[in-house]
């Protein structure tokens, strides 16, 4: 790592110093930041960057198909290591085209960084070819957005927009460069080390007050329940192994989110499953039940809470986030603790370890009571579905996945829908960092592009995109990236002709008037993987699934796998928008009983 | 239901191109209210503008909306003046009244009763200009409407806390 620090009077008369094109900075700083890999797609507005990137060895440019899929696989790369995914593009389209992802990238807390190209200075303003207001409309979509508009502060910039993407809770930051800057020449860079601005600072450390007033509600409660999200999986592997000890050293049940699945092992008996709209019978209940709420880095989103003014009325709630605004935001919370979930999770371990030395960590009797309780509704065996060898059931086959993966290092990414949810319900995950899918936004189309960053950042993992026939045609294209790079992803379709999840909404809420959901005219899915030089593959027959999923893991190259699922099954249990946890529906009977069906206020929610 | 309350926010931001569409987005984005809005550099030399906001909200909301304001990466300071107890508000209006006659007369009178000034005058116009509370405009311009008012112009609330501590 070497950066220079040279003012232009010094500079003027010193011997000259080194000068560098802005794209040669942009680079030298990307290098500096620890920077591998760039998701991108030229146009006219970057071309001095590609042709900075052709001279030089240290960085790889991954070659997208459309910006879109550049910032899912971004996406996909950073949740997999934990580093700022970095995505490339052009102005105009090439920005408008990265936005879905950056909203996503926000939804989600994922740090990404997106380059985008902008006209020159001069031309800002005047409806140039492909000139777009990128920091006017990506303003409300990214953590945070800059516009480059004096090269002597490029270098510094980039650095600072890596620290806010992935310093506090994470994020999408766009770096807007016009041409201009691109090709001009300075002598000034800054190293990673130049001073972040004194407005931003995130803060980590948990006030002390707090953790011990934590513990002692954890000491006095009843029937506590650990609810845990992404917030855990984004502090780092340290937070996950605090969780995992601290759930343990409690004998608490715990709960994840859709985006904390990892952040506790899957297999451990003290986890009660997914939480939420499609979360287990058990996990709801308890929620709905317990005296004590324990959220460490989830935002009681709509999805996990259902109706709010019914939502786990009588317990008291502790909020351990490291985003301000997230608390108090859906859910009035009794114990609020703002700060970086590994550091509160350290502070309440060692404080549960030495009141546990005392003799004062809980009512071992009143938390067995809880458990019998608990043990009930997991007896319901909520996420059973009708055995069948006529058809494919679609739980069935992501069990097969499963079962035949589990020794494996096997990464996990989906679209959105149905086949999202019951890979979430059925794929057990006992590590964090393994399980990549869209939450907040909900963008079908993210589980392919996700899936190839996912690919390069660990060449020789097994990576899997679970995904439903609508939404991975929403970006299908990347199979030609995938095809360049000799990515052997393996895209594991669920194929039953409709866009499932609104067939069953459609199905519950609508009369079973199926507009415009049913999929006519799909590709041929073996034929589409060979036109891509990838293997396709297809199980129609209960019998062929498993010889497909074990062709699919001994092949080495990328495949497509198309697996023709029953056409009516829905995902249960489920929520109905607008009911309460303790109102679910654990099955298609559950739609007849009175008040099992969705209230008027409930058509109205998403 | 809470009650809805009325708070005036100070702001202080690195005074950058877009900061001002960072705020107001995140208001029309998230559904907040904005009564008024007034910014201005107020340190030339660090580069920063203070903003003050009027709004309104439940107190679930009013606690949000500082939360949002604070996530933002150019803003150094959110300062409540509502809930920080007493602090001192004013707005400056220019009124324009149109009329003769006794009409005339009567809002230069009322004018001399609101300490407002005449700064422009024609044979049958005046322009006032006043500063004072938001309720004290309002009463003013509301006394004008009968006796010709044709126009205003107002700056929006500018708060500061009482006594000797700075923000």
């Amino acid at each position: 790592m070497s950066s220079k620090t040279t003012s232009a009077a010094t500079a003027a008369a010193s011997p000259p110093a080194t000068d560098w094109t802005g794209s040669e900075l942009l680079l030298k700083a990307l290098v500096d930041q620890g920077v591998e890999v760039i998701f991108g797609y030229p146009g006219g507005a970057v071309l001095p960057i590609y042709d900075a990137l052709f001279q030089q060895n240290s960085l790889r440019h991954i070659l997208v198909r459309q910006e879109g899929g550049a910032v899912h696989a971004a996406e996909g790369y950073a949740r997999s290591t934990g580093k700022v995914g970095v995505v490339l593009v052009t102005s105009g389209p090439g920005a408008t085209n990265a936005v879905t992802g950056l909203t996503d990238a926000l939804m989600d807390s994922v740090p990404v960084v997106c380059l985008t190209g902008q006209v020159p200075t001069h031309l800002i303003g005047n409806d140039a070819f492909q000139e777009a207001d990128t920091t006017g409309i990506t303003r409300p979509c990214t953590k945070h957005n800059y516009l480059v508009k004096d090269i002597t502060k490029l270098s510094r910039t980039v650095h600072e927009a890596f620290h806010v993407a992935r310093s506090g809770r994470p994020g999408p930051v766009v770096v807007d460069l016009p041409k201009d800057i691109l090709v001009g020449r300075s002598t000034v860079y800054e190293g990673p080390e130049a001073g972040m601005r004194k407005t931003y600072a995130p803060r980590l450390e948990p006030d002390a007050d707090r953790i011990e007033q934590a513990l002692e509600m954890m000491a006095r409660a009843k029937r506590p329940l650990f609810y845990c999200g992404g917030g855990v999986i984004n502090s780092g592997p340290k937070a996950v192994e605090l969780l995992t000890q601290l759930v343990r050293a409690t004998g608490f049940p715990c709960t994840l989110t859709l985006m904390g699945l990892g952040a506790f092992p899957a297999s451990d008996p003290l986890f009660l499953g997914m939480v939420g709209m499609h979360g287990t019978w058990e996990s709801n209940h308890a929620m709905h039940d317990c005296d004590l709420m324990i959220n460490v880095g989830a935002r009681f989103d709509d999805r996990v809470t259902g109706k709010i003014a019914a939502f786990s009325p009588g317990s008291k709630k502790i909020h351990i986030d490291i985003d301000p605004s997230s608390i108090n935001k859906n859910v009035r919370v009794d114990l609020p603790i703002v700060g970086d979930a590994g550091k509160a999770l350290a502070g309440l371990l060692s404080g549960w370890k030495s009141r546990k030395a005392k003799g004062d960590a809980g009512h071992a009797k009143d938390l067995a009571a809880w458990w019998d309780q608990i043990e009930k509704w997991r007896a319901r065996d909520c996420l059973r579905y009708e055995k069948t060898d006529k058809v494919i059931k679609p739980q069935y086959a992501i069990q097969r996945l499963y079962e035949l993966t589990k020794g494996r290092d096997c990464y996990i990414t989906t679209e959105v829908g149905q086949h999202q949810m019951w890979a979430a319900q059925f794929y057990k995950f006992d590590k964090p960092n393994h399980w990549m899918t869209s939450g907040g936004l909900g963008t079908m189309g993210y589980g392919l592009p996700a899936a190839m960053g996912v690919q390069v950042a660990h060449p020789d993992a097994l990576v899997v995109d679970i995904a439903g026939e609508a939404s991975i045609l929403m970006n299908i294209q990347e199979l030609s990236t995938i095809c360049q790079y000799r990515l052997p992803v393996k895209a594991f379709i669920l194929n039953n002709q409709y866009m499932g999840m609104v067939r069953q909404w459609q199905e519950l809420l609508h009369g079973g008037r199926y507009s415009e959901s049913y999929m006519d005219s799909l590709p041929d899915f073996v034929k589409l993987a060979e036109s891509f030089h990838c293997v396709g593959l297809r199980a129609t027959k209960v019998s062929e699934v498993d010889d497909v999923i074990k062709e699919m893991l001994k092949v080495k190259q990328p495949v497509v796998v198309d697996v023709a699922v029953d056409q009516t099954e829905n995902c249960f249990p489920m929520i109905p928008s607008g009911a309460a946890h303790n109102e679910m529906l654990l099955g298609p009977a559950d739609k007849k009983k009175p008040g099992g069906a969705i209230s008027e206020d409930g058509m109205v929610l998403v | 239901m809470t009650a809805v309350e009325r708070h005036t926010i100070s702001v202080i931001v690195d005074n950058e191109p877009g900061i001002l569409a960072r705020v107001v987005g995140l208001f029309s984005g998230r559904g907040y209210n904005i009564e008024s809005l007034t910014v201005a550099e107020t340190d030339s030399r660090e580069h920063r503008s203070r903003i003050t906001l009027v709004t309104s909200g439940t107190p679930m909301i009013i606690e949000q909306i500082k939360a949002q304001l604070e996530r933002l990466v150019p803003v150094h300071k959110v300062s409540d003046l509502t809930e920080g107890g007493a602090h001192v508000e004013r707005e400056l209006a220019l009124i324009k009244v149109r009329g003769t006659g006794e009409k005339r007369v009567e809002s230069l009178r009322i004018a001399d009763i609101f300490r407002a000034r005449a700064i422009d005058s024609t044979i049958d116009s005046f322009v006032f200009e006043m500063t004072g509370s938001t309720d004290k405009i309002d009463a003013f311009v509301k006394l004008m409407e009968p006796l010709g008012l044709i126009e205003v112009a107002r700056t929006g609330v500018a708060a500061i806390s009482r006594g000797s501590q700075a923000l």
